[in-house]
């Protein structure tokens, strides 16, 4: 008895979740301009969104923000967390600590802190601005992930590989990079998510002639329901879980391999 | 871990500490310390702010204006959060339980929320709760309603919608901490004639304690800060900290009271920060033989 309440109560819970996206992604496919009523299948949403210009400029120049910024952020964080697993040294603790506050600091303080940070350095806001404000939102999600999972690494691999006359980087190299490969694989993935989405940073550090898709279905999302807009919601829910499933897979050949 | 001599001459060692703090100082300390500095700056007539110190900002915190976001902005917030904890902790508790061939699946459907879009989400929430939502519809045709009812652009869609949105920010931490619960623990407190309630009391909550706060600093924070929740769901009426913030940056150019009350945000993190370490500080210390023992 306890156990059928129980399950009901989780099936509840991802009712909750998944509802709201079903209906809108049943919605995009609706002949009907409104939501009243269901006036048949139709893929002409998803069509008008190929012929709006504004919508399609927007969303290239997310994907090469997302593409460049997970990147660097994938090597920065993942040469945060090498560091932190590998070496002792003073402020060690400090670094670990200012890492993980990272990844829980407020969006917006993140944003209003950069827009002031490059307005004092009087750097142009577009391209460049949101790469870095970017990067720096998701380098701390790549270190915390990757140390989590260098946490089951064996340290005495890398000092029987030293003794054996390997140097240092080297040994880092040929040992540690491919175990934790498709740990950093998954941070890179995830870290393309996060500013693939991002609203709050993107909002302050965008300038008007580099306009990023988030930021341009905020401004739509604002007018209220628009059938295009369920048409582009539901392409970037395939999209984010295409990429969560992709993680996934590539996190689950570490543990076949290792 | 004991760092032998070859290692610490080596240049990578170097190489990536230098490169680790760097990247922190720039993305962290850097913009915190300029935002603390326009705070106390003076509004420029002409720029967006003038060298010239003044505690005016944080005054102008105290004045009914900003107590009365901040109460509004406080009360949504904590409300959400609450609700998030209490509907969050039976889900991961359940989950922490579940199968074990099936939990990785049983995980997956959470995070794929966590991962999706919160904009998006916000916005799928309109098609249930709207005028001609979901809610509405299914309510007229059951007889259970005679007119549509007014959901949103009330406080209580802000909250619903804080609450959809970061439900799954609650999950996952507290699901993690009752991964990490020795079941033997509970065992022993039932073999030794304590309640189920007691049981929960002295051994499953303060163990579980750490996913709590971390839960909390996940839903609190963005509850607080977050402006596209209560602009897409809420009434004209009554403005959230996240928008206050944004307006003085964007619309109003005050950008020194914007950095002065987004110090808000800034002091609630510390504080729960510092909450986090002490309750983890605690289960670490009350469970040595599962307590990470290899941290020196």
């Amino acid at each position: 008895m306890t156990g059928c309440l129980k399950r009901l109560y989780v099936w509840l819970v991802y009712g909750f979740f998944y509802l709201p996206l079903l209906v809108m992604f049943l919605y995009s496919f609706n002949t009907n301009k409104y939501t009243t009523a269901w006036g048949g299948f139709s893929l002409k949403w998803y069509a008008s969104l190929l012929h709006n210009t504004a919508i399609l400029d927007a969303a290239l120049n997310s994907l090469l923000v997302a593409t460049c910024a997970a990147s660097l952020a994938t090597l920065l964080g993942a040469l945060a967390a090498v560091c932190l697993k590998r070496y002792r040294f003073p402020g060690h603790r400090a670094l670990a600590i200012g890492i993980l506050l990272l990844t829980v600091s407020p969006d917006i303080v993140m944003g209003i802190s950069f827009l002031i940070l490059f307005i004092a350095c009087s750097i142009q806001l577009g391209f460049f601005t949101l790469l870095i404000s970017h990067t720096a939102l998701c380098a701390p999600f790549v270190a915390v992930t990757a140390l989590a999972r260098l946490a089951e690494f064996d340290e005495r691999l890398i000092e029987a590989a030293r003794d054996l006359g390997a140097s240092e980087a080297g040994a880092l190299l040929h040992i540690l990079l491919p175990l934790t490969a498709p740990a950093v694989a998954a941070g890179w993935l995830l870290s393309f998510t996060l500013s693939m989405d991002d609203v709050l940073i993107s909002t302050f550090v965008t300038g008007p002639s580099f306009e990023v898709l988030p930021v341009r279905i905020y401004s739509m999302v604002k007018l209220g329901v628009k059938p295009d807009v369920n048409a582009l919601s539901a392409i970037m829910f395939l999209l984010t879980l295409s990429l969560v499933l992709l993680a996934r897979v590539v996190s689950q050949l570490r543990r076949k391999t290792a | 871990m004991a760092t032998n001599h070859s290692s610490r001459d080596s240049l990578f060692r170097t190489f990536s500490i230098a490169g680790s703090w760097l990247w922190l100082g720039l993305f962290a300390l850097l913009p915190t310390v300029v935002l603390l500095l326009v705070a106390f700056l003076d509004r420029g007539e002409v720029g967006f702010f003038i060298p010239s110190l003044t505690l005016d900002n944080f005054r102008e915190l105290f004045g009914p204006v900003f107590l009365s976001v901040l109460g509004d902005s406080l009360r949504l917030a904590l409300l959400s959060t609450l609700v998030c904890l209490l509907v969050a902790y039976p889900f991961a508790y359940a989950l922490a339980k579940a199968n074990p061939r099936r939990r990785p699946w049983l995980l997956l459907l959470v995070i794929i929320p966590f991962w999706t879009n919160s904009l998006i989400r916000t916005y799928a929430l309109i098609l249930m709760i709207g005028a001609q939502g979901m809610v509405n519809k299914l309510g007229l045709a059951l007889g259970l309603i005679d007119v549509p009812l007014e959901i949103l652009y009330t406080d209580f869609a802000v909250f619903a919608g804080m609450t959809y949105t970061f439900l799954p920010f609650m999950i996952l931490p507290l699901y993690a901490s009752m991964e990490k619960l020795d079941p033997s623990l509970a065992d022993a407190a039932k073999d030794l004639g304590a309640g189920a309630l007691r049981t929960f009391w002295h051994i499953t909550l303060p163990l579980t304690l750490p996913g709590v706060v971390a839960g909390c600093i996940l839903v609190f924070l963005p509850s607080l800060g977050c402006f596209y929740i209560p602009e897409i769901l809420g009434g004209a009426t009554n403005m959230l900290l996240g928008t206050f913030i944004k307006n003085q940056f964007l619309v109003a150019k005050n950008w020194p009271l914007g950095a002065a009350s987004s110090s808000v945000l800034t002091l609630f993190l510390v504080l729960l920060a510092v909450l986090y370490r002490f309750t983890s500080r605690r289960v670490a210390a009350n469970m040595p033989l599962r307590a990470s023992r290899n941290e020196e």
